[in-house]
């Protein structure tokens, strides 16, 4: 049995800074991932990452937009210790050999992005989430002490009898063996769960592994109906363009010609936070003035073409391979389409959940740092500075405690439930089918604008989909790369993650950040500004609320 | 919509069966990618087809196959292209080259391209301490210059396309080499030279490419590897004088000698100048000089008897017409304190074309 002092689930930004933290400590430490830790969707990551770094600029500054950003549900404590910590974790990150750019002085170059008072985003051309992975990962190749598991798949946690954590089960992809591993602590860092939603700018491995594992062993989600569709990407495949784009000063068009944020966010046009642009954009397809595909289009041709070429490259890929579109010389149709889930495993500042033992990280986690709304370019920020909180807080709890034995029957019990789908007859539903309804549903009723009757109907869907799901078909027999018997456990994953965001959205009346609900249209700060946390108690899921911490920011009108 | 067929090359290593190849139907329209056709496939049909794919936008690497023969990424390669390569409009995909076979469409990367990359010393090694409490400071064109390199994805297709590997399979290869370049141009690596020694010396490393341009072709993310190789090449031989014992160093050298002499290759002199650090003459009388001339025996022997070589040719070599205007642009190239290099995040796409 593998054992290990700290376990990591998840080999992304989160996980990599994890496992590197808890390495540095000392302890004895595993990371696991269900894909090699280079094609982590920390890779999609365009833009930047945020932090004051420049003496004009302040911790303070960044915090309050932050604390906008999230319309007050983020949590203010957490907020300002993310912001204090930023320029400290992207300065140990050049030193590391992050390959950021530069200004004419040679000093780290920086560029707007959205819902932002100052320019504070520090990028590698348009790859800077690609970039930073794969320059964590050289430090786990060169740090041989961290035992790397990869294309390995977890199935679940395991606690002791008293309820700590004690391990997991988790599936060699390559041979099919599954592998009980105990751990004193774990740390989950999976990411989101943007495949429930169709179309998604996330790839095809974010199915919410971690987040419905948490969930099943009781860790509470909190402010999972905080879903954020981002404002520019690709109509059909859903890819996404950057951010950067705008904050390199692309326009917004409808089909009319109207530059339209000037309704919308008079101040930051375009640059107004991400909620504000995709409700705008939404609000002129809806009424008719975007263009027949349901799109109103980006215009990057007004970024003079040197700029692009060094700040923009990735994007002339996509708009060529994707689209057909040459975005230094024509304008690119785009909608708003599900990006990230501001929710997650419910922590506190060190990263612990409820759970003793289980930690979270990154996008499965809900600290709350991004409340009702991300800011662009605080995502990776969140990963690095509560990755490393995570990895050295669990290092340090459990350095002296005894190495736990987990039970082999939880590898008994995973066991058996693999091979009973690996043997039933092909009578059910495809994977594939019910994945498909899913997304069509969660995009229709749960996506920019949310009613009662809606969200009503698509937890009738979701719950009929999770009795469909226990009895889907399976083609493959095999153990070697069985992908299919994986997609089996990722659709339930997935429908344990959708389960949560309508029930949390059906609980929320008002309107605030990414959650806009027609029949509550105002934010109402009397009765909810408060976190909706969402806890699986047996059968029925339990819901329950818990404060925002407040520090020095009252709530206010929120205009851009 | 339109109708294409995949033939799929499949292997099940648990089947005791040879791999074999099977037709599956996809309707999907010619803007959609050959991954979208495989999933169709999967999602429809037989959801035993094994492929890494995550992103769908050519940004996580995964999906590296040989499409048509030829090495890319599934998810941006659209399938009405494809189909109009493939033989009667078929388009077959198979698993990449260089590489061991897991199971239908997934590579050992494990064994081949990670094993190669590690091989380089994939981390900074800082040439002084961190300074305190801001970043280091270097000149914007140098991180651009390495951006190019950065943004290699290890999809794996240019070492699947690698006919040096194909030769050499312990060749350090293209992803892996283009990797090394990304700290020997970072201006806060400290070992730029202890690593182009290195990688010169090594009898697989930056002279055991050929220089056929395959992974430039075929890199989706236009990392152009060959050219960040022969970039390591310029800074060891003009920036550090790195004389190699696989005489990379004096090849290279007789090669431009040539050029500037004659304007074309003279072949006859290109193995005897090799030896001599690019001189007929000089160098030649070193002992290690006369030992590879004399290993290098059979080679001439072998370009006598197909006639690449006599000794008329070998006396005689016609200059061109206009020598004089390659010497011009010899003289152009060194006139000039630094290097020209060509590189993607500064010049973009239409290199040569006006700005607007």
């Amino acid at each position: 049995m593998p054992q290990h002092d700290v376990l990591v689930i998840g080999a992304g930004l989160a996980g990599q800074r994890a496992a590197l933290a808890a390495a540095e400590t000392g302890a004895s430490v595993g990371i696991i991932s269900k894909v090699h830790p280079v094609r982590s969707h920390s890779n999609a990551a365009q833009g930047g990452i945020n932090a004051a770094l420049d003496p004009q600029d302040s911790w303070e500054s960044h915090a309050f937009d932050t604390v906008k950003g999230s319309d007050y549900l983020g949590d203010q404590d957490a907020i300002e210790i993310m912001c204090r910590e930023a320029p400290h974790e992207l300065l140990e990150l050049e030193h590391l050999g992050v390959t950021f750019h530069r200004d004419e002085r040679g000093r780290l170059g920086k560029r707007a992005f959205g819902g932002a008072s100052a320019a504070r985003t520090y990028y590698v051309a348009d790859i800077t989430g690609q970039a930073i992975l794969h320059v964590l990962y050289e430090q786990l190749m060169k740090y041989e002490e961290v035992i790397r598991y990869e294309e390995w798949f977890s199935t679940a946690l395991v606690q002791d009898d008293e309820g700590r954590i004690a391990g997991v089960v988790t599936r060699n992809i390559k041979d099919g063996s599954l592998e009980l591993f105990a751990a004193k602590a774990v740390i989950l860092a999976t990411g989101g769960n943007g495949q429930i939603y169709d179309p998604t700018t996330n790839a095809l491995i974010c199915t919410g592994d971690g987040i419905a594992m948490a969930y099943r062993i009781g860790a509470p989600l909190m402010d999972m109906e905080m879903i954020q569709y981002h404002p520019t990407t690709l109509a059909g495949l859903g890819l996404l363009i950057t951010e950067g784009a705008r904050g390199e000063g692309a326009h917004l068009y409808n089909a009319q010609g109207e530059r339209f944020m000037e309704k919308y966010a008079p101040n930051k046009m375009e640059l107004a936070s991400r909620d504000v642009v995709s409700r705008a954009e939404q609000t002129e397809i809806n009424e008719g003035r975007g263009f027949p595909d349901g799109t109103v289009a980006l215009d990057i041709t007004v970024v003079p073409r040197k700029r692009i070429h060094e700040a923009l490259r990735e994007i002339v890929n996509v708009g060529r391979d994707f689209a057909g579109v040459d975005i230094t010389r024509e304008p690119i149709h785009i909608k708003p389409g599900n990006h990230y889930v501001m929710g997650g495993v419910k922590t506190d500042i060190h990263g612990q959940t409820p759970i003793p033992g289980l930690y979270a990280a990154g996008e499965c986690a809900c600290v709350s740092v991004h409340g009702g709304n991300r800011l662009g370019a605080n995502s990776l920020l969140d990963t690095l500075v509560f990755g490393r909180r995570s990895g050295e807080h669990a290092a340090q709890a459990v350095s002296g405690m005894g190495m736990p034995e987990p039970s082999r029957s939880s590898l008994q019990d995973e066991d058996r439930t693999i091979q009973a789908i690996v043997n039933r007859d092909g009578t059910g539903r495809r994977v594939s089918e019910l994945k498909a309804e899913l997304g069509a549903t969660m995009d229709k009723y749960v996506a920019v604008f949310r009613d009662e009757a809606g969200l009503n109907s698509a937890l009738e869907i979701v719950r009929r989909l999770k009795d469909e799901a226990q009895n889907v078909a399976i083609d493959d027999k095999g153990s070697v790369f069985n992908q299919d018997v994986l997609g089996a456990l990722e659709l339930q994953f997935m429908l344990d993650n959708a389960e949560a965001i309508v029930i949390s959205a059906l609980e929320r009346k008002e309107s605030r950040g990414a959650h806009t609900r027609l029949d509550y249209p105002e934010r109402n700060d009397e009765e909810w500004l408060k976190h909706i946390n969402v806890a699986a108690n047996g059968a029925e899921p339990e819901l329950s609320y818990s404060p925002v911490t407040m520090t020095q920011w009252e709530p206010q009108e929120r205009t851009y | 919509m339109a109708d294409y067929t995949l033939k799929i090359r499949r292997f099940n290593p648990e089947s005791g069966e040879p791999a074999y190849w099977a037709d599956y139907d996809v309707d999907l329209p010619p803007e959609r990618s050959v991954l979208d056709g495989i999933l169709q496939v999967k999602d429809r049909e037989d959801a035993s087809i094994a492929i890494r794919c995550s992103c769908r936008a050519a940004i996580c690497g995964s999906c590296g196959v040989r499409i048509n023969g030829r090495s890319a990424l599934a998810c941006n390669t659209r399938i009405g292209e494809a189909s109009e390569l493939g033989r009667d409009g078929v388009i077959t995909v198979e698993p990449m080259g260089n590489m061991p076979v897991v199971k239908d469409l997934v590579t050992d990367m494990e064994a081949v391209h990670w094993k190669k990359v590690r091989r380089v010393v994939p981390w900074l090694v800082p040439a002084e301490e961190p300074p305190e409490g801001q970043e280091y400071i270097v000149p914007a064109e140098a991180m651009l210059d390495v951006t190019q390199a950065m943004a290699c994805i290890h999809c794996g297709v240019c070492v699947s396309a690698c006919l040096s590997l194909e030769v050499d399979p312990d060749f350090i290869g293209p992803a892996a080499l283009a990797k090394a370049y990304r700290f020997v141009g970072d201006p806060r690596d400290g070992e730029h030279e202890a690593r182009l020694k290195d990688l010169a010396e090594d009898p697989h490393g930056i002279y055991d490419c050929t220089h056929c341009f395959a992974c430039v072709e075929v890199c989706p993310k236009d990392v152009a590897p060959m050219n960040q190789i022969m970039r390591l090449r310029r800074k060891a031989t003009g920036d550090y004088g790195i004389k190699d014992s696989n005489n990379g160093y004096g090849h290279e050298k007789a090669f431009t000698n040539i050029l500037e002499r004659w304007g074309t290759l003279h072949e006859a002199q290109l193995l005897p100048r090799s030896f001599g650090d690019g001189s007929l003459v000089k160098g030649q009388t070193r002992p290690s000089a006369i030992r590879q001339l004399v290993e290098a025996l059979p080679t001439v022997i072998q370009g006598l008897k197909s006639g690449k070589v006599t000794p008329k040719k070998a006396l005689v070599h016609p200059k061109l017409p206009d020598q004089k205007q390659v010497q011009r642009i010899f003289e152009e190239v060194e006139s000039h304190d630094e290097r020209i290099e060509l590189n993607l995040y500064i010049i973009g796409e239409m290199a040569g074309e006006e700005s607007e």
